[in-house]
């Protein structure tokens, strides 16, 4: 006899219960970090992985000699253990655990490096330059100008999938950083500075950022959507966006630059001159500095002689 | 109301002061210090303040002070530390509006820091170093006073704010431009600034100090590869501070112009540059962390061999080691801000030498626990802290190579991950090695045992509330959980962990209760130590008896060998040590001088009236700082003779002296 609890309709609701519960205790999707959906925060997994199995060996390690050490030698009436009150070198144990980690970071060392550099420079697939995004922390939201398509959102991306996007992040505001979590690592907005950020989301879907770096009272509203959708579709965002959306007047501008926090918005243009013009140079693909050329209709790529 | 009195009001009462649980403090504060007073005049305890505490020049009661002092920081800091956890059991609370949260937190670190760990480590070089080197005082013993009051008064500083004009709430970081007029105008990071400078100075020249002592105090025949392992700390942990504390007093006094004084060193507006505080802060924060455990390796390599009855492993190599990690360590600060664009050149390097710092910390763990190996090993409460650092910290390692795998950090940059792994360090290396270090030398501060039963039930409160605490903070970095947040929404999966988090706050919280129960306990009832060697120790402090006399060694000892009190013990020499009356000297001692004292409160007073820009205030105490150093530096009268016969009486009612 079943309980009646279990009865038709309610016993098709206990999978998706279990399921939803899972989820809300977090075995699913919520570990972000775990779980990314673009190559950066891949290879930012993969290191993380390499390093908490060769962590984990030496924790292994450690653990093993501490407790049979414990264990063994506790000062009880009746431990035979040996006791050696004056041992106190041994010259080859002790070169051993010099070695031992050695071994393991230089294990770690080597693809930390050779990551470092790689993601350092945005993979340009042939023809084809990354989608660029001005991005300004104010206090306390997040203003996102599109250089190449003119149009500007506040707390809210819109990226098209299987494309780097180039972040050229600043401030006008305390830092900040300017961080999604599911598609990659973090980068600081700072005044007076534009540092560089690429991210690639490889599945539609609608992620989370966020800030982390504290920068004051509304510092924990600074939530974003960022939604990754096909090239198809965000183009067809552009064209209804500046077809549609209101312009960002120099008044809107100014009540942005208020501190307060604000909802999320879109602008079919925004006024020339709110992003710093000069970036200081960086490296876009490698191979030497570029400057991001801005003018009415695109913006290009120019390569700098190194000096 | 005259004008000034609403101005004054407003200026020192802000409606950020006037929280109502800050009010109940305020009550709280103003019958205890009342209370105080009258205790005070009624048992006529006042000259006895004055002439045994407040002008002492003594290491060991400069410890004392210097004990207390951290003790009641750590209550302070402890108390922030629940409201913070408090606000973030629940999605959505305000338990606390944004910005008292944004004050708590950043009390809650400056005063662990420099409040609590700090002092606490001073407290410990006070208490020992001079014994251990077979010493009567410090280098300096002005200077040492000096460096009490100047900290003092900083936290005195500090602490003030919460009821007198507004804290701080930049963190304990305070990065710029946040700490800049333009999103800061109260007074709060005047105070953060000010207090700071102040303690610093303090810290620097405690830096000094012990530098000196352990350099040129030691007794005939201890040589460098003779001394204790926590006097080699010690000498290490002096040397970084002399070089680290200069950056942090430079970005501090800078940012303190463009607060005071209008300059644009760091300001968003008129071209400053926020970063160079970074680098200048870090160039100061990494050296600072290793300041915070190097003492405590010292600590812990003291108590491993005490309680395992053998000799530490492996000193030749635990002295190469501290000494890699004091060169390595101003080598790595770039680590706290890769992914502030350094390039990655820069951030490969910084990567590379954060995880080869981890090679000789490495060295050491294995060394304590060969040390244990073969040995007969007491778990007394100062072992049992000892023997919770171990894995407690080799995992805070682990996580912190993680984070200097660059890419890697990338994502858990400024997360609960980075959380979780500098309190992995921090309470299972400082905490638990300052606590071990407390319990093993109380007999010899105090005189009497701290009762180990109610000591260990602290200890597994600690210890178990630690990983309740800590555990679920690196599994809310994994979800993306950043820190210093006030609140955060529901429905990202943080909710579960933070409670769990907050439970094991409460059970550290209970583990404080109980630390407290067992010193007020023992003070009143504990076993006394008649032996002056409770544990079988195997360094010179342990020879004399306790609490020890103010000239500490009647006759300066001579050291043969590593460990000496162990290896006299062992050759049936301890009568060495019973004096005939003739090697009894007169003994030159400090003399008490009020000057410390007074110099500590006119930088208060200076501290003062800068905080809230009064400047006549801020002369009178200029005033007074000069007034002090000028006296004190042709105040020749500075020692008195303790004459022989004193000595031998004193020694001879202790049992020491022969005939
Ligand atoms: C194996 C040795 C260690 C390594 C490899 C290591 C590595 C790191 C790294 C890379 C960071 C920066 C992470 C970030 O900001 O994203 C960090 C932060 C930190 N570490 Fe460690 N660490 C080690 C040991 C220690 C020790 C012994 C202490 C102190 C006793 C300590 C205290 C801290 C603190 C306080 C922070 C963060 C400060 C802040 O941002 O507020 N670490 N560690
Ligand atoms: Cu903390
Ligand atoms: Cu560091």
């Amino acid at each position: 006899m079943r309980p009646a609890f279990f009865k038709r309709p309610y016993r098709k609701l206990i999978p998706l219960a279990l399921v939803a519960g899972l989820m809300s205790t977090g075995c699913g999707q919520q570990y972000v970090l775990l779980h990314p959906v673009g190559p950066v925060g891949e290879q930012e997994l993969h290191l993380m992985e390499l390093a908490a199995i060769a962590m984990g060996i030496v924790i292994v390690v450690v653990f093993t000699l501490y407790f049979y050490a414990i264990i063994r030698f506790r000062d009880k009436p009746g431990n035979t253990a040996p006791y050696r009150p004056d041992w106190h070198t041994s010259k080859w144990l002790e070169i051993l655990w010099w070695v031992l980690p050695a071994v393991l970071l230089t294990v770690i060392a080597i693809p930390t490096v050779q990551t470092t550099f790689a993601l350092a420079h945005v993979p340009k697939p042939k023809g084809k330059d990354p989608v660029v995004i001005d991005v300004t922390s104010l206090t306390w939201k997040w203003l996102f100008e599109y250089p190449g398509q003119h149009v500007a959102t506040v707390n809210q991306l819109v990226i098209p999938t299987g494309k780097p996007v180039l972040f050229e992040l600043t401030a006008d505001s305390p830092m900040n950083t300017f961080w999604v979590p599911a598609l990659g690592g973090m980068e600081y907005t700072m005044p007076n500075r534009v540092l560089p950020l690429w991210l690639e989301a490889n599945k539609p879907g609608t992620y989370i950022g966020l800030s982390g770096q504290y920068s004051g009272t509304g510092f924990a509203k600074m939530f974003f959507h960022v939604k990754a959708v096909s090239p198809a579709a965000f183009n067809a965002w552009v064209a209804a966006t500046r077809k549609t959306a209101s312009p960002m007047t120099m008044t809107v501008y100014d009540q942005l630059l208020k501190h307060n926090t604000t909802g999320e918005a879109i602008y079919s243009s925004y006024p020339q001159d709110t992003f710093p013009t000069v970036a200081n140079g960086f490296t876009l693909t490698g191979s030497g500095m570029y400057m991001v050329m801005r003018d009415k209709n695109d913006i290009s790529y120019m390569p700098m002689q190194n000096p | 109301m005259p004008s000034f009195v609403t101005y004054l009001i407003h200026t020192l009462f802000p409606p950020t002061v006037r929280f109502p649980d800050i009010l109940l403090i305020d009550a709280g504060l103003v019958l205890g210090g009342l209370g105080l007073i009258g205790f005070l005049t009624k048992t006529h305890r006042w000259g006895w303040l004055w002439r045994e505490w407040l002008t002492t020049v003594d290491h060991k009661k400069i410890a004392v002070m210097y004990l207390i002092s951290a003790i009641v920081m750590l209550f302070r800091g402890g108390i922030d530390a629940e409201m913070l956890r408090a606000q973030l059991a629940m999605p959505s609370v305000h338990f606390m509006p944004a910005i008292q949260y944004d004050e708590v937190f950043t009390t809650h670190g400056t005063i662990m820091i420099f409040f609590m760990a700090m002092p606490f480590i001073f407290a410990l070089f006070n208490a020992v170093v001079p014994l251990m080197i077979g010493a009567r005082d410090v280098a300096f013993p002005r200077v040492n006073a000096m460096s009490f009051w100047l900290f003092a008064f900083g936290a005195i500083l500090f602490n003030i704010s919460f009821i007198i004009g507004g804290s701080p709430d930049a963190g304990w970081t305070a990065y710029p431009p946040y700490t800049g007029l333009a999103f800061n105008p109260g007074p709060g990071e005047n105070y953060y600034f000010l207090s700071l400078l102040i303690a610093g100075m303090g810290t620097t020249m405690t830096g000094i100090n012990f530098l000196v002592t352990t350099i040129r105090m030691r007794a005939p025949g201890m040589t460098l590869m003779k001394m204790p392992m926590f006097v080699w700390t010690t000498m290490v942990t002096s040397a970084l501070i002399l070089f680290a504390f200069p950056p942090l007093t430079v970005a501090l006094a800078m940012s303190l112009f463009d607060r005071l004084f209008g300059s644009s060193f760091f300001t968003l507006t008129r071209g400053g540059m926020p970063m160079m505080y970074v680098n200048l802060f870090w160039l100061f924060g990494h050296p600072e962390v290793y300041i915070l455990v190097l003492p405590l390796f010292g600590v812990f390599s003291e108590v491993v061999a005490t309680y395992s009855k053998k000799a530490l492993f492996g000193y030749p190599m635990m002295v190469v080691s501290v000494l890699a990690i004091m060169f390595l360590s101003y080598g790595t600060w770039v680590h706290h801000f890769f992914t502030m664009g350094a390039g990655p050149a820069v951030n490969a390097f910084f990567g590379l030498s954060t995880m080869l710092i981890a090679i000789p910390t490495g060295v050491k763990i294995f060394n304590w626990i060969f040390t244990m190996w073969g040995g007969r090993i007491q778990m007394t409460t100062a072992m049992l802290y000892q023997m919770a650092f171990i894995p407690t910290f080799v995992i805070g390692g682990a996580s912190g190579v993680m984070l200097a795998v660059v890419p890697a950090d990338y994502q858990l940059h400024n997360t609960y991950f980075l959380i979780a792994h500098f309190h992995n360090v921090i309470i299972g290396g400082t905490l638990f090695g300052l606590l071990s270090g407390m319990y093993y030398w109380w007999p010899k501060m105090f005189g009497m045992k701290l009762n180990e039963r109610q000591g260990k039930v602290a200890f597994w409160l600690f210890f178990i509330g630690f990983w309740i605490t800590f555990t679920p903070q690196y599994l809310l970095g994994l979800k993306g959980m950043t820190r210093r947040l006030y609140t955060y929404p529901a429905g990202l999966g943080w909710h579960e962990l933070n409670v769990i988090s907050t439970v094991g706050a409460w059970i550290m919280g209970a583990g404080f209760v109980a630390l407290v129960y067992n010193v007020v306990w023992s003070l009143l009832y504990g076993e006394r130590d008649v032996t002056g060697d409770p544990w079988d120790g195997r360094t010179l402090e342990w020879s004399l008896p306790s609490p020890v006399p103010e000239y500490n060694f009647a006759r300066i000892p001579v050291v043969h060998e590593r460990d000496a009190w162990w290896a006299m013990k062992q050759k049936g020499q301890t009568m060495a040590h019973a004096l005939r009356p003739e090697d009894v000297h007169d003994i030159e001692m400090p003399k008490n001088t009020p000057i410390p004292f007074l110099l500590g409160v006119s930088f208060f007073v200076l501290g003062f009236g800068m905080t809230f820009k009064w400047w006549p205030i801020a002369i009178v105490g200029i005033l007074g700082v000069i007034a002090c150093l000028l006296f004190s530096g042709f105040d020749y009268d500075d020692h008195h003779h303790l004459e022989a016969d004193v000595v031998r009486q004193t020694e001879a009612s202790l049992g020491r002296l022969q005939g």
